[in-house]
């Protein structure tokens, strides 16, 4: 009896991962090799690596990702650590997460009325006297916003790797005769680099595909693979290359995975 | 007297209301195997933490080869720990981890190989320097955690519990291993245990701690054949306490007889405790005994029998015999008057000391 049931929800998985996992990237992989008339062609693929403009893009998402994901690390580390330090360390989370909560669009928006001409940064800039400044639509606007809401999804693993480690550890380090500096080197970062991976993970792949925030904040003056994507699919109806950007897109996130695997440690 | 290594000048130490420690008062000689011995609570781990730097005790001082280091932090203290989990760092391999210490230091990295083999050979795991600490089981990651405390060669070595996670023979295996070690390399071991076996076997002195107090201290054998208090007596091995009283130096009253004994020094009817020990009880044909009993209970322990009995006086008796007894029928029971241990009420240490120093001269 029991066992039937295990098999009946072996049965819901697999349904779900082959509905809903493989049978669409077969469909994108299959529309790739579509043109605009729906024959096979090689043509998006060839267009894709001949075409300055992909190229362009695929280096703007890549670079700014990367960007993005390394001011995350730089400000979430340090908190995560101090976090992991403090007596209501769970509490502290609970904040860091709760901005999780609320919709993606709904903090774009919210960034808009901080960034707008008349708003409240512009006034505070009026106000110390260096007069209102062109935020909206920068590369700036663009990196703090997607920085932002990538923060948490950078701090959560970071953390969690952090609190377990054991304190008897850090002790013994200093016991040996490492000061807290030496400490840090060689023994809290190197046993949290699971957390900082598995961070980098979160925030890296997202973070390639943005697009929302690349329109409303960085006015389309950054054009990322997920912007092109999002163009192809609903603008010129070129299924076909929109297709063919996602397959470069996984590739891409795949390559990403790999690089930051979790490797067994030491050894040889 | 030689310079103690070690000194606790009337430390004590509080974490917001709760008081951990009250007052300790101890000193610690270079060369020998000491050991803090009480339940868990009793402070012994505060105190280790104490010496070891990661505590700032909130009174007193500590002093090490005269020296105030109460704000020194560990890493410039010439002590090292081994710890209760053995906390080896588990993305260094075992020569990294026995390293460790030297690294920080700046050895060359010829010297830094011949010590990791030395410390090796020394806790007998020659040749595992390149294994994870993954796929160590218990008892080597134990020793590699010695090795790499000892590798620093601290003049005093810290032992929290380290042998509490193992199982029984490799426990009684680890106490002589350490022991040797101690002597062989000559430096201070001080070892934190609950284990009583354990502290009088492995111990040069041993101090007694209950409620963040030192209760006594002494050798093995001074405490466990003249416990202090009722505590003491019961914490260190099995032992019978009935209540009694002095009718005069030398002359002991107890279950309703008076009874020849090798105490004195107090007041003539003073009330007091008397400990018997369990392996000091001989059961005898009734008439041989100096008290009369009835077996209640019997079971066999492999090297003796612990047997349970009650006298007239309906104390209760517990008596380790190499024989074994009929339940329920009666014996008597004999023992020397050498046996006869006296506790008084609430006797100070220093009070309990001098008493003894002054019976040892008069005997």
């Amino acid at each position: 009896m029991r066992k039937q049931n295990t098999n009946a929800f072996t049965v819901l998985y697999y349904a779900w991962i082959i509905l809903f996992v493989i049978l669409p990237v077969l469909l994108l992989l299959f529309e790739s090799f579509k043109n605009i008339n729906g024959q096979f062609t090689l043509g998006n693929y060839r267009s894709f690596f001949e075409s300055g403009t992909y190229l362009r893009m695929t280096f703007n998402s890549v670079f700014f990702a990367i960007v993005v994901t390394l001011i995350t690390l730089l400000i979430s580390y340090p908190m995560a650590f101090i976090m992991s330090r403090l007596k209501h360390a769970q509490f502290w989370l609970l904040l860091v997460i709760l901005p999780t909560w609320v919709n993606l669009l709904l903090k774009a928006y919210a960034f808009i009325g901080l960034f707008a001409k008349q708003g409240t940064v512009n006034d505070f800039l009026t106000f110390i006297g260096i007069g209102p400044q062109q935020l909206m639509f920068t590369n700036t606007a663009f990196i703090t916003v997607a920085a932002y809401i990538e923060i948490p999804f950078m701090i959560m693993p970071i953390f969690n790797s952090l609190v377990e480690i054991d304190q008897s550890l850090i002790n013994a380090a200093r016991d040996l005769g490492a000061t807290q500096a030496q400490t840090m080197r060689k023994v809290v970062i190197p046993l949290s680099m699971n957390g900082v991976r598995a961070g980098i993970q979160a925030v890296f792949i997202p973070t390639l595909s943005l697009f929302m925030i690349t329109r409303l904040i960085g006015g389309n003056r950054v054009i990322t693979l997920g912007t092109a994507i999002e163009e192809h699919f609903l603008v010129t109806q070129n299924w076909g290359m929109g297709a063919t950007i996602g397959i470069v897109l996984i590739v891409a996130m795949v390559i990403t995975m790999y690089l930051t695997r979790d490797r067994k440690q030491g050894g040889k | 007297m030689a310079q103690p290594i070690i000194e606790f000048k009337n430390v004590a130490m509080q974490y917001g209301e709760t008081e951990v420690l009250k007052s300790i008062d101890l000193e610690i000689e270079q060369g020998k195997f000491y050991t803090l011995l009480g339940s868990s609570g009793s402070g012994k781990t505060t105190i280790l933490r104490l010496m070891a730097g990661f505590l700032t005790p909130t009174g007193g001082d500590i002093l090490f080869n005269g020296e105030r280091i109460n704000d020194v932090p560990p890493e410039r203290r010439r002590i090292n720990t081994v710890f209760q989990n053995y906390a080896l760092f588990p993305n260094m391999n075992v020569a990294e981890n026995v390293s460790f210490g030297m690294a920080l230091k700046g050895k060359s990295k010829t010297e830094m190989k011949a010590k990791v083999a030395e410390m090796l050979d020394l806790v007998k795991l020659s040749g595992y320097e390149d294994r994870e600490i993954s796929e160590l089981s218990g008892g080597q990651q134990q020793r590699v955690a010695i090795a790499r405390a000892l590798a620093n060669e601290p003049e005093v070595l810290l032992l929290d519990e380290p042998l509490s996670a193992l199982d029984y023979k490799l426990r009684k295996t680890m106490q002589y291993e350490l022991r040797a070690i101690q002597q062989r390399l000559g430096i201070t071991f001080v070892f934190v245990t609950h284990d009583q076996e354990e502290a009088l076997a492995m111990s040069d002195w041993i101090f007694v701690m209950n409620d963040g107090k030192i209760l006594q201290n002494g050798t093995p054998v001074d405490i466990y054949d003249e416990p202090i208090n009722h505590f003491v007596a019961e914490f260190i091995g099995e032992s019978n306490i009935v209540p009694g009283v002095m009718r005069k130096d030398y002359l002991v009253s107890f279950a309703g007889k008076d009874f020849e004994n090798v105490d004195g020094g107090m007041r003539p009817n003073e009330p007091v405790e008397v400990v018997l020990r369990p392996e000091d009880l001989d059961l005898v044909p009734i008439d041989e005994g100096k008290l009369v009993v009835t077996i209640d209970t019997e079971s066999f322990r492999g090297d003796y029998y612990e047997i349970t009995a009650h006298d007239d006086d309906n104390n209760h008796w517990q008596i380790q015999a190499t024989n074994q007894a009929e339940i329920g029928k009666r014996y008597g029971m004999y023992f020397d008057p050498e046996d006869i241990h006296i506790m008084r009420l609430n006797e100070s240490e220093a009070a309990f000391d001098a008493r003894l120093e002054q019976y040892d001269e008069e005997s």
